[in-house]
């Protein structure tokens, strides 16, 4: 007779393996089997009943038994398991009534063998190739997406776009005077920090007004319009995969569609126009406010004059910087709101995939956004602005 | 007196990729017809509603409505063809930033010339022809599931269609929700006219409402019957169809014991 302990208590769960004669195995149980105990270790059952062999029937005795759950359930699957791989004939009487309920319950339908694709193992080249494949099918998409949304603004140009006006009006105030909160906070730090950068190396030839110019021209020509474009980035394009998302979630797209309603017109269209005309407006509010943070370095800790440090500003700023800030914050402003809109389209059917769409949504208008700077860069390089 | 037919799938075939969800569909629906698409879960019932409600493109086959091809016609044919669909879909699909009188007058501005006065008019009719007379400026958000599903009914009874599509209509109702719903399909079906084609597998309602089915089988991956939920139950001998009709009775042989 073999004995297995799990939990030293009065009440612990106790499996022993009586062997009556060669060709008779009895399992006694014992006490009070739960999971909250944790399910029982029985490395001696493949022993008892397949390597010492010889074993033809088992039967249970459970008449120390004080309660049961699943744990059990758990470990007479694995006497059932080897007894028909082994042909051993089992004798349930033992057993509680219900335990033998479930243990049917449990192998009334057989195992689906196909259920799952066997998992092979793929060569590298070939997840490699897979992967590029999946990029290419991914560029193809977003140049479908960017025709469609073309098209739609054609009709748009044309008075012919279809979607609601109050749509556009809603989504106005929310990527523009909603926003103006974060981008107040983010753009006095920015200035903050980049006119705190400057100044350390500055001050070391004493040149620390100009100061005033680095946060000037920094703001206007890249930091405006980039930090408006990544906050818009995490906080509308975000949003708008998640709305577009979860609409393809609940079907909604598919009823318009079925209404013979284009989603591109109607969903995408009043997202990517509201951004697009409250990003300018973003872009220069950002400006200010980094000129402003700036300011705070200039005055606070350089002490120059807020006089000084306003006219230097003023000297600093130009037009044309000015202008390429705004330029970019246009285009910024549509590549947010199409990577959001574009990723909420592809979304899949759970709300896992809306979780995944978000995510895709701010990193596809990042990757772009900081992309199209450097195309920004080398293009104004060579126009000499 | 030959029944005129009104929606025809030919040799039709469905997958996602290589996956093959079911192939060589041919069945008729007549006009008039309460045609119920059944089967177990998963079995692509709802993807085939998708194939013929032009969502999903077949990889062979046709879906034909009076003759027209809908996967061959043109955009503006298949748009024509669209407007004459209403579609209930399993979870309403209700526009949620929309009331529900907004919901239904979406349709009627997109395809009527009618003011917005007479749309709110109208989109008031529909939804006191569910029983949601009052709940005009709801959101969808602040209403019932069962209510939903009635607004979404609602929506699609909004141009008169002639052809009406229900996605597992009884999903998530009470039994007498349910059995409203199901008057109600057939009210419908006798008020406007409509051809209705539904995806169920309510056997409560299959019996209640369908006198035409087609029957697509998960394992085999194509159907396995069409006809008459009735006669099938009384005459079809495939042992699958049998179970699915008599719940199980006729492979176990005996009720389960309550």
């Amino acid at each position: 007779m073999s004995e297995i302990s799990t939990v030293t208590d009065t009440d612990t769960p106790k499996v022993v393996f009586d062997r009556l004669d060669p060709e008779n195995l009895v399992v006694r149980l014992s006490g009070a089997w739960s999971i909250e105990h944790g399910l029982p270790r029985t490395p001696e059952l493949h022993q008892e009943m397949v390597s010492r062999g010889g074993i033809l029937r088992v039967s249970f005795d459970t008449n120390e038994l004080s309660s049961w759950d699943s744990s059990i359930l758990t470990f007479l699957a694995a006497v059932v398991d080897i007894s028909s791989k082994k042909r051993i004939e089992i004798n349930k009487e033992g057993l509680p009534e219900g335990v033998v309920k479930l243990l049917a319950l449990a192998s009334a339908v057989p195992e689906k063998k196909d259920a799952r694709a066997p998992v092979a193992h793929v060569p590298f080249f070939s997840r490699v190739g897979e992967s590029a494949l999946g990029h290419l099918r991914d560029m193809t998409e977003m140049v479908d997406f960017l025709g469609e949304t073309f098209l739609a603004f054609l009709k748009l140009g044309c008075g012919k776009a279809r979607f609601r006006r109050i749509d556009l009006m809603l989504f106005i105030q929310d990527c523009g005077a909603r926003a103006l909160p974060i981008v107040s906070l983010i753009s006095v730090l920015v200035g903050l920090i980049l006119a705190f950068v400057g100044a350390v190396q500055l001050k070391l030839f004493g040149a620390q007004i100009y100061v005033a110019d680095l946060v000037a021209i920094g703001m206007t020509r890249e930091m405006g319009a980039m930090m408006s474009a990544i906050i818009m980035a995490g906080r509308t394009g975000a949003s708008y995969a998640a709305q577009i998302g979860t609409m393809q979630v609940n079907e909604e797209v598919d009823a318009l569609q079925t209404l013979g309603l284009s989603p591109i017109e109607f969903l995408v269209l009043p997202r990517a126009l509201a951004l697009v005309l409250m990003m300018p407006l973003l872009c220069l509010y950002a400006d200010f406010m980094g000129i402003l943070g700036g300011g705070l370095i200039g005055v606070g800790m350089l002490g120059l004059s807020p006089v000084e440090y306003f006219n230097e500003t003023k000297h600093a700023i130009s037009l044309i910087g000015c202008l390429t800030g705004l330029i970019k914050s246009v285009v910024f402003g549509f590549i947010v709101a199409l990577s959001g809109c574009m990723r909420g389209m592809q979304c899949g059917r759970s709300s896992a995939a809306v979780g995944v769409a978000t995510t895709s949504a701010v990193v596809t208008a990042i990757v772009f956004i900081i992309v199209f700077d450097g195309l920004f860069a080398v293009i104004f390089d060579i126009l000499g602005i | 007196m030959a029944q005129e037919a009104h929606i025809e799938v030919r040799d039709l075939t469905m997958a996602y990729g290589n996956f093959v969800i079911q192939q060589d569909l041919n069945f008729t629906v007549n006009r008039g017809d309460v045609f119920i698409i059944m089967g177990g879960s998963g079995c692509g019932k709802s993807t085939l509603l998708r194939h013929m409600v032009g969502l999903k493109e077949p990889e062979k086959g046709l879906v034909l409505y009076d003759g027209v091809s809908f996967w061959d016609a043109d955009p503006g044919e298949r748009k024509h063809l669209m407007r004459r669909f209403g579609i209930l879909y399993q979870s309403g699909a209700l526009w949620s930033s929309m009331t529900l009188a907004e919901n239904i007058g979406l349709p009627l501005s997109q395809y009527t010339d009618l003011s917005l006065r007479e749309i709110a008019g109208l989109a008031s009719l529909k939804l006191a022809l569910v029983g949601l007379s009052g709940f005009e400026e709801f959101y969808p958000s602040e209403i019932s599931g069962g209510m939903r599903k009635r607004a979404g009914l609602a929506r699609a009874m909004a141009l008169d269609p002639d052809i009406l599509f229900f996605d597992e209509p009884s999903a998530g109702l009470d039994p007498i929700s349910a059995r409203r719903l199901d008057d109600l399909i057939l009210e419908l079906r006798d008020s406007l006219g409509a051809t209705v084609v539904v995806v169920t597998h309510e056997l409560a309602s299959i019996f209640a409402i369908g006198n035409n089915s087609v029957f697509l089988d998960a394992d085999t991956r194509t159907m396995i019957a069409n006809g008459d939920p009735h006669r099938l139950l009384s005459e079809c001998e495939n042992p699958i169809v049998r179970e699915f009709l008599t719940r199980g009775e006729s492979a176990t042989g005996a009720r389960r014991s309550s």
